[in-house]
């Protein structure tokens, strides 16, 4: 575990591996909960987590150098579904990544059990890992100008919905009427960091069904 | 008249509402967004007799005019400008009485590149999270101002404004920014360090309030490897695949692939956030306190 200063009042903790990373944040959130850990942002994010708004980032930096990484993220209480339709317009590209027929890439997908690494890109965009590292798949080669809100996506070893429409580079495999941000809502995002999600497929409905 | 409404006649090149931000939603990829010159802002409440979170109205370059349908105080701070109230110069720094249907117009900054129109009682847009201001990056918030669009305003305070002027720092000449090194200094060739840390860069025109973006020589790296996203704060220094540093302004992602080469200190960013394209950039190196 390495301890990067970042400016006066943040520190940059790397870890070895993304499990590493989600059990890290696990245990600093724990640590904000119980009151023995000031920060005014805990980010966690693919290797590391970012501990910003600290008053005494030497003193934490030299207790966290100490501390032994966690070795696994506790069990999360909860579990959110999401219905899918696997009607994407990538699924046959996915397939032939995979080396799988198309209709298997739906069951892969709804197999696996889902964890929320951490979020970005867009407010309450999830990047999500729980799929066997040889179902990892590569960007698009050239992005869409807009991916519908409710699009269900991957890229590298990653799993994500679009919250809105925006232009975006994943490989799309599926549409979900869940909606992931509603800033009205309390709270607004479905998804964040530590949140396990699984998968339901849904039969398509409509006329292009 | 009671009706506590802004029109808006002249929305300017780029207008939003901006109070304080909202910040401790970076774990959601939610900036923190708020005023860039934020103690403009603060100051510009205080003279319009407004507690120092009300939302406050952003120019960029160009001001704007508005037209309060009942009578109010205001205050402009941050680039200076003309002011006038229906065609008649007013204090520019200073509470201005404004009547209701008169119109406020805020001119092209002379200097600088944000003024911060306070007016009593604050913009009363509905919050997001806790905050009015528009985040650019992603569309929380209300929208940039338009032409005819109507805000709504808070009820004044009882409490009269303590202060009628203040100074204010005037926009930089030159932008010297104090930088504390890393995390990611180690991705980048020792000769760009140095580089980075002696030579003078310029403003981009393709700033905006995600990042103050520059112009010179470019940074080499010592690693060809993608880093894997990482969290981002306010000030930090990204380095994209071009070489040319990026500022990390309000708007910026809360998460970034890119290396951060140092970190500017948060005090010199108003400063940052008032100099125009163009104006020469230092990037100082500072021991961490």
């Amino acid at each position: 575990m390495r301890v990067l200063p970042v400016g006066e009042d943040a520190l940059l903790v790397e870890v070895g591996s993304g499990d590493e990373a989600q059990a890290l944040h696990a245990e600093l959130l724990r640590r904000r909960t119980e009151g023995s850990l000031p920060a005014g942002e805990i980010v966690p994010a693919a290797r590391t987590v970012l501990l910003d708004g600290l008053s005494d980032p030497a003193r934490l930096a030299a207790e966290l150098t100490a501390l032994a990484p966690p070795s696994a993220p506790p069990g999360a209480a909860e579990t959110v579904e999401i219905p899918v339709r696997y009607d994407g317009p990538d699924l046959a590209d996915v397939a032939a990544h995979w080396g799988v027929a198309e209709r298997e890439v739906a069951r892969v997908h709804a197999d696996a059990e889902f964890r929320v690494a951490f979020c970005g890109f867009a407010p309450g965009f999830g990047y999500l890992t729980g799929l066997p590292s040889r179902y990892d798949v590569p960007r698009r080669p050239t992005p869409r100008t807009a991916v519908p809100a409710g699009s269900v996506a991957l890229a590298g070893p990653y799993t994500g919905v679009y919250p809105r429409s925006s232009p975006g580079g994943w490989q799309l495999i599926g549409t979900t009427d869940l909606v992931l941000w509603d800033h009205a809502r309390v709270p607004a995002a479905l998804l964040s960091p530590g949140t396990r999600v699984r998968f339901v497929p849904v039969a398509a409905t409509g006329p292009a069904a | 008249m009671t009706d506590r409404a802004l029109a808006v006649v002249r929305a300017g090149a780029l207008t939003t509402v901006q109070d304080r931000g909202r910040p401790g939603h970076a774990h959601l990829g939610v900036p923190r967004s708020g005023a860039l010159d934020a103690p403009a802002a603060a100051l510009a409440n205080r003279l319009a007799g407004n507690a120092p979170d009300a939302a406050v109205l952003e120019t960029t370059l160009t001001g704007c005019s508005v037209r309060p349908r009942s009578t109010v105080t205001v205050a402009v701070t941050g680039a200076p400008c003309p002011v006038t109230v229906d065609g008649r110069a007013v204090a520019w720094g200073a509470p201005v009485r404004v009547r209701a249907g008169s119109v406020l117009d805020v001119g092209a900054a002379v200097r600088g590149v944000r003024s911060y129109v306070a007016v009593s009682g604050g913009i009363a847009v509905e919050p997001v999270l806790g905050s009015r201001s528009t985040d650019l990056l992603s569309g929380l918030g209300p929208a940039p101002l338009t032409d005819g669009a109507v805000l709504p305003l808070g009820t004044p305070r009882e409490r009269h404004a303590r202060v009628d002027v203040a100074p204010q720092p005037a926009p930089p000449a030159e932008l010297v920014l104090r930088v504390t090194p890393g995390p990611r200094d180690d991705w980048f060739t020792p000769g760009a360090v140095r580089l980075f840390t002696s030579r003078t860069y310029h403003v981009s025109p393709a700033s905006n309030r995600i990042g103050l973006r520059t112009t010179g020589p470019a940074l080499q790296r010592a690693r060809r490897d993608e880093l894997p996203s990482e969290g981002m704060v306010l000030g930090a220094v990204q380095v994209p695949p071009d070489g040319t540093p990026v500022v990390f302004l309000a708007d910026h992602p809360t998460t970034g692939g890119y290396p951060v080469i140092a970190v500017v200190r948060p005090a010199d960013l108003p400063a940052a956030a008032q100099a125009s394209p163009g104006t020469p950039v230092r990037f100082v190196a500072v021991r961490r306190r």
